[in-house]
């Protein structure tokens, strides 16, 4: 059949001719998915437009100070967070998984509690966690606002997302592998380690990305938990703020809109890259 | 020697599994414990349905702070639901697959942009359209409502398209033999089929408006009194913690971690829904 540019405007006028509301439905359907990405492109170049001008070397000298408000100690924070995030919150995570998807029975009691609590965990605000973290680690166990303290309260935050990425990537490991690892005479814990494990590394991988995406962007969590004290911390018991902090700070002090134009920036691209990085990720899982 | 390492693994990851479940118990106990006491010394009743909080003479009354998150809340699923359902199914119906490979990173970018980017646009670009348009400070209930509608359509386009997706292709193409439009075989069938999932989704959408904070923070005036009006300032729960935090402290304090478990047990409610929902959609 062919179906030249006339045949299908007739056959759109055929269709809709005598249904007006179906008519109205579709365009107020294609509205929608327009006004979706184009709040998303509208946010983006505004900022980059507004940004990029503002960027300037001096916003990444070593020293802060009133005169310049240079965000390198926040990125350096923000690397040192995001480490120390994971390092609790990956191993943890994925040894979690493990236990769901190999070990545990499905359907027990105890795996039914495990997911309640890690949905729970996924749907408090970061605000909670934030006051969750003042009061555990910075006043009870008396850690004053530090590295550590945010560290750990943002562990606790990405790590269901860690348990549930972990899982996708084990359970999308085919069953034939561990019933050729266990008819090979493997145990157990060496069929998980030597081939589950590296089978799963990608999908594990993406969600580790979209976790430093996570870290990255937080703010509510961090300000009670690792302070606000823009410095590079010489200890995991000194203050710090990442560069999500800092922006909050520049803003709330209202005399540094350029600078927090050029922090928006530098979040941006970032944000971007590894959103772009687990994406890059997760389709060559796909296409496998 | 291999059992031996066999076991101890076995109680590693079973230990490390546990770790959500001792996490959420401290939380609770933790908040609880700090603000509890806190709720009995102001009195529930003044607390949670007192309207005035003047922490200067004492006055901790939380009342304006929780119509203004259901409010916002409120306003965000009015601008958010409709635009990302609709979304969703383009998504899952009408989007060729070229578009469909800029149209799904850019939802997951919309999820990924951290909420203080999307504070400051809200700050530079929403702010002054409503002041320019609607007159006031601009810092009002339908700013943050517009921004946090914003902030929830991945949440809620992400849930809605995998339901719809989900909705065997029978349905549709029997609805199609019946003579019905395409549109008419979507929102005829396919949504009704798929509703339990895309309940979920908002309320999912609802979680995240609630506990948003650095956005609306910027965006929503933070007037700790009754709204009158969509162009009247509000604060929400989130807003008065993260506002006076940094220096409260005494009953003061307490009281605001008082606020933090009103929010808190909010969430829980949200999610048990949303759970059961869920479990019922499945």
């Amino acid at each position: 059949m062919k179906k030249g540019k006339t045949g299908s405007m007739e056959l759109f006028w055929l269709t809709y001719k005598n249904r007006p509301g179906s008519l109205i439905v579709r365009i107020l359907v294609l509205i929608s998915a327009i006004i979706t990405v184009g709040v998303l492109f509208s946010l983006i170049i505004y900022i980059l437009i507004n940004g990029v001008a503002n960027i300037e070397p001096r916003l990444f000298a070593w020293e802060f100070n009133t005169d310049n408000m240079s965000m390198m100690p926040a990125i350096i924070s923000t690397v040192y967070i995001t480490f120390l995030s994971l390092l609790m919150a990956v191993p943890v995570g994925i040894f979690s998984a493990i236990y769901l998807v190999e070990y545990a029975k499905r359907g027990s009691r105890l795996v039914k509690l495990i997911r309640t609590t890690t949905e729970t965990l996924q749907g408090i605000p970061s605000i909670v966690y934030g006051l969750f973290g003042y009061i555990l680690f910075v006043i009870t166990l008396g850690w004053s606002y530090s590295l550590l303290a945010g560290a750990v309260t943002l562990a606790i935050m990405i790590l269901p997302l860690i348990i549930r990425t972990t899982e996708e990537a084990l359970i999308s490991v085919p069953d034939s592998y561990r019933e050729g690892s266990f008819g090979l005479g493997a145990g157990k814990l060496r069929t998980v380690f030597k081939i589950i494990l590296p089978c799963a590394v990608p999908g594990i991988l993406a969600g580790v990305i979209l976790a430093i995406g996570r870290i990255v962007g937080e703010s509510a969590a961090l300000i009670f938990t690792a302070g606000t004290v823009a410095q590079v911390p010489g200890s995991l018991f000194d203050s710090a703020r990442t560069l999500s902090v800092h922006m909050y700070a520049l803003l709330s002090e209202g005399l540094y809109t350029d600078e927090a134009y050029a922090t928006a920036v530098v979040l941006l691209v970032l944000v971007i890259l590894i959103n772009g990085l687990s994406g890059m990720i997760a389709k060559k899982l796909a296409t496998r | 020697m291999r059992n031996y390492s066999e076991n101890i693994m076995k109680v590693v990851f079973l230990v490390a599994a546990c770790v959500s479940i001792i996490a959420v118990i401290l939380i609770c106990v933790f908040l609880f414990a700090s603000g509890v006491p806190a709720i009995k010394e102001i009195g529930v009743s003044d607390f949670l349905l007192g309207d005035s909080w003047k922490p200067g003479q004492e006055l901790y009354g939380i009342f304006p702070m929780i119509i203004g998150s259901i409010y916002v809340t409120a306003g965000a699923i009015i601008v958010g639901v409709p635009i990302g359902l609709l979304c969703a199914v383009f998504m899952a119906r009408y989007c060729p697959k070229g578009l469909y490979r800029i149209m799904k990173p850019a939802v997951d970018l919309l999820a990924g942009i951290p909420s203080i980017v999307y504070g400051f646009f809200g700050l530079m670009v929403i702010v002054p359209l409503v002041q320019n348009s609607l007159g006031g400070s601009g810092k009002c209930l339908l700013t943050a409502s517009v921004l946090l509608g914003i902030m929830i359509l991945p949440t809620i386009i992400s849930v809605a398209e995998s339901n719809i997706r989900a909705v065997p292709e029978q349905y549709y193409e029997g609805a199609l033999a019946l003579g019905a439009t395409k549109e008419r075989s979507v929102f005829r069938v396919i949504l009704p089929a798929a509703k339990m999932g895309i309940l979920a989704g908002i309320i999912l959408g609802i979680g995240r408006a609630i506990g948003e904070t650095m956005a609306v923070v910027m965006v929503c005036g933070n007037q700790a009194i009754m709204p009158e009006s969509v162009i009247s300032g509000v604060r929400t729960l989130t807003a008065n913690i993260v506002l006076e935090m940094g220096y409260a402290s005494g009953l003061h304090r307490e009281a605001l971690i008082a606020t933090a478990v009103v929010l808190f047990v909010f969430i829980l409610i949200i999610n048990i829904s949303f759970m059961a929902l869920k479990r019922r959609a499945d």
